[in-house]
């Protein structure tokens, strides 16, 4: 099967950097209604390693990325980073965290200041985050950084003047003018066009290379996650259903809510496809019929019963819609969150890596 | 039908095309100078048929789709061509009606009844102060003459094609998820059981789960319903799945047209070579993804000869003297395939080295690949 292994992944990356534990995030709806936008959830960040959050919308990711940034509190878990539990109270100790964790917005049209050139947005960051620095000089250098060169033509552009992928590097540039160590990356190229969104996944590539970041990828694109990222988490109704390296998630996918995005995915060889009203090679296991809704958890005050894919599922039966399964090891390289991965996943579960049958709680 | 089968245009021969764009040209004036957002493009849609139009943002493949329809304004002026629209209810003699020649009143009696639009973004494009019902209802009598009582009818029977309940006839936009709007559009475009539909970026704003239902949900329409889709997208793996034809569009000219399965297997021209090397792709083998170099031309002052040169790894000096005319591939079976390069072929291998930049040009290549050799080539620190 895959040569790419958990522990030969772990013994590429680097140090720990940052590690969420069972971080938790809950919203009130009035009316007595929660809605659980981040569930329990718990995954590690290595310098110079990607981890790739995958997820429809709704389904928690850039919560989930917002509590790591510090800019929602965490309703019960913990954040720790260099392995020192994270502490925000005060302004000065999150202007310090800020400087270790940066955050690169989806949209660069929205997250550049349309009134501040290219130099204002750069000088900023610098000023703030390193002391006794030539802040020019250093403009310069994190423009080169993202490769925007000659710099001297951009830094005094106003982000109107610039491309889409253009003002994705300024941000990329702003992000790494503190000299983080982790890189929260919300659908960086999601909103950029298919022929230079590889350039700047390619940039990023470098970029975490080079400096050794730690990166958090977000994204509702699996693909691009199989290429980017080295584990992928899966995320459904504000829970991580499945996790594993990047290959061997995506190419065998084991809880059936992975199954139904790979299965979603556009595949240009699949000319036959049920979309031309062809037989065509179906990859999903079975037709997904039954609701649709959006991945979101909500509850009246209690908990949120059953498996919130449930709905969904093809599998699903009693238990399914009773209790709730939690994220258990499959193999030794992956963990899913279902009570049927037997049938779902049969190659999965009794597969070369020999994880045997699930354990649950 | 068998798997290996890829449907080939309906479009029987001899017959007229539904909708035929001749030497249809674009500008739009600014004081800069004049951007010529489409020059000189054909396209033709048989009826039944689905045509995909590919292409990067600013390519003018939206511009080209509104232009047919009459439906752009200053500063934008047609300055060529034609459009031939021929419906099966819209028959002047044999005549097809030329859209670029009508009255006001000819042209409402086109727009929506004969081509309907479903527009890129469906949170905008629909009215948040009016109800589904009332938008619905809007449609219908502007471009049908029908009783109140029928017309509220036929709004719930929209909605049933599409799949949401008629229930949510009471509901606002913002009411509804992205999907369910989206298929509000869908529902409205076929208010009228138009004989074309141009869909802009229909599912762009969409998870790949919700867009699969409503591709799915498009299709079965069409063999239902029978109208041919004009489907505008910058996914060109998207199209492989959906398109009979695809066009691929750059800097306001198609650069290739072919069959779905010609595109993907036998791809002529460079820039179609690089737009399928840019997307990853989750089936299959990892394929070492390069993306393509640099950015559009600008369209104010568009370089003579091919406007892809500067980003293309094919090119040579001759490619300046290079007309621009549809070619069909030699090699090819499909006598359809035609392409605006004279010198790539589909089984041509890319040259070792990147162009350099162009003078002017502030983004450079990215040599750098998602490739798994690199991956591990590179490794720092070690």
């Amino acid at each position: 099967m895959s040569e790419q292994t958990l522990t030969s992944a772990a013994a590429e990356r680097g140090p720990l950097a940052m590690e969420a534990i069972s971080v938790s995030k809950d919203f009130k709806l009035g009316r007595g209604q929660t809605l659980h936008a981040v569930r329990d959830v718990s995954f590690n960040l290595y310098r110079g390693g990607v981890v790739a959050l995958v997820g429809e919308s709704g389904s928690g990711k850039s919560t989930a990325a917002k509590l790591l940034a510090g800019q929602e509190r965490l309703t019960s878990g913990a954040i720790r980073l260099d392995s020192m539990p994270v502490e925000v109270s005060s302004r000065r100790a999150f202007r310090r965290y800020k400087s270790q964790v940066q955050y690169v917005f989806q949209d660069p049209f929205a997250s550049l200041n349309p009134v501040h050139t290219v130099r204002y947005h750069l000088e900023r960051p610098v000023k703030l985050h390193q002391r006794a620095v030539n802040v020019s000089q250093e403009v310069v250098t994190l423009l080169e950084q993202v490769r925007l060169t000659p710099a001297k033509q951009f830094l005094a552009k106003y982000p109107h003047e610039l491309s889409g992928g253009q003002r994705q590097r300024v941000s990329f540039a702003r992000a790494l003018a503190a000299h983080p160590s982790v890189l929260l990356a919300d659908e960086p190229v999601s909103m950029l066009d298919v022929s230079i969104r590889l350039e700047m996944l390619s940039l990023l590539d470098d970029l975490r290379r080079r400096f050794r970041l730690a990166m958090l990828y977000i994204t509702h694109d699996i693909a691009s996650a199989r290429y980017f990222a080295d584990e992928v988490l899966v995320m459904y109704a504000g829970q991580i259903v499945e996790r594993g390296p990047a290959e061997e998630l995506t190419q065998h996918p084991a809880h059936p809510y992975t199954q139904l995005l790979v299965a979603s995915a556009p595949d240009p060889d699949n000319l036959g496809s049920a979309l031309r009203g062809g037989a065509g090679r179906d990859r999903s296991p079975q037709p997904y019929a039954g609701p649709r809704g959006p991945a979101s958890a909500v509850s009246n005050g209690t908990a949120v019963v059953g498996c919130p894919f449930s709905p969904r599922c093809p599998f699903a039966d009693d238990l399914c819609r009773r209790e709730n399964p939690a994220l258990a090891q499959v193999s030794a390289t992956r963990a899913a969150a279902c009570w049927h991965l037997d049938l779902a996943a049969p190659e999965v579960v009794s597969g070369p890596q020999g994880g045997g049958s699930p354990t649950t709680q | 039908m068998s798997a290996g089968d890829p449907p080939t245009p309906v479009q029987a021969p001899g017959s007229q095309p539904v909708l035929d764009i001749r030497d249809f040209s674009v500008v739009y004036r600014t004081p800069a100078g004049d951007v010529r957002a489409v020059d000189r493009v054909n396209l033709a849609l048989a009826a039944g048929e689905v045509v995909g139009l590919a292409g990067e943002s600013g390519s003018g493949k939206s511009t080209l789709a509104y232009g047919a329809c009459r439906l752009l304004r200053a500063p934008a002026f047609i300055t060529g061509g034609s459009v031939r629209y021929q419906g099966r209810r819209l028959v002047q003699g044999s005549q097809a009606a030329d859209v670029l020649r009508m009255s006001p009143d000819e042209l409402r009696r086109l727009r929506w009844r004969e081509i309907a639009i479903v527009f890129q973004s469906a949170m905008n494009a629909l009215n948040p102060v009016l109800s589904v019902r009332n938008q619905l209802v809007d449609v219908i009598h502007a471009h049908m003459r029908m009783p109140r009582d029928e017309a509220q009818e036929r709004a719930g029977s929209l909605l049933d094609l599409v799949g949401i309940p008629r229930s949510r006839l009471r509901s606002y936009p913002h009411e509804l998820s992205g999907g369910m709007r989206q298929r509000v559009m869908i529902a409205m475009a076929l208010a009228t059981e138009p004989e074309v539909v141009i869909m802009d970026e229909p599912t762009t704003a969409l998870d790949v789960v919700v867009q699969r239902d409503i591709l799915a949900q498009i299709v079965e329409l069409k063999e239902r319903l029978g109208f041919s889709i004009l489907f505008i997208t910058h996914d060109l793996s998207l199209l492989m799945e959906l398109a009979d034809r695809i066009a691929v569009m750059y800097a306001g000219q198609l650069l290739e047209v072919a069959t779905a399965g010609e595109i993907n297997h036998e791809a002529a021209h460079p820039y179609t070579k690089g737009l399928l090397n840019s997307f990853p792709s989750l089936h299959g083998p990892r394929r070492e993804l390069a993306g393509i170099p640099g950015s559009p031309p600008d369209l104010r002052n568009p370089p003579p000869g091919c406007p892809f040169l500067p980003r293309c790894s094919y090119g040579t000096d001759a490619c300046t003297g290079v007309d621009m005319e549809l070619r069909p591939v030699a090699t090819s079976q499909d006598a359809e395939h035609v392409t605006a390069c004279p010198f790539v072929l589909p089984g041509t291998p890319p040259r070792e080295v990147f162009p350099t930049p162009a003078e002017g040009r502030l983004d450079l290549p990215d040599h750098l690949r998602l490739a798994e050799d690199l991956r591990t080539a590179v490794e720092p620190g070690s």
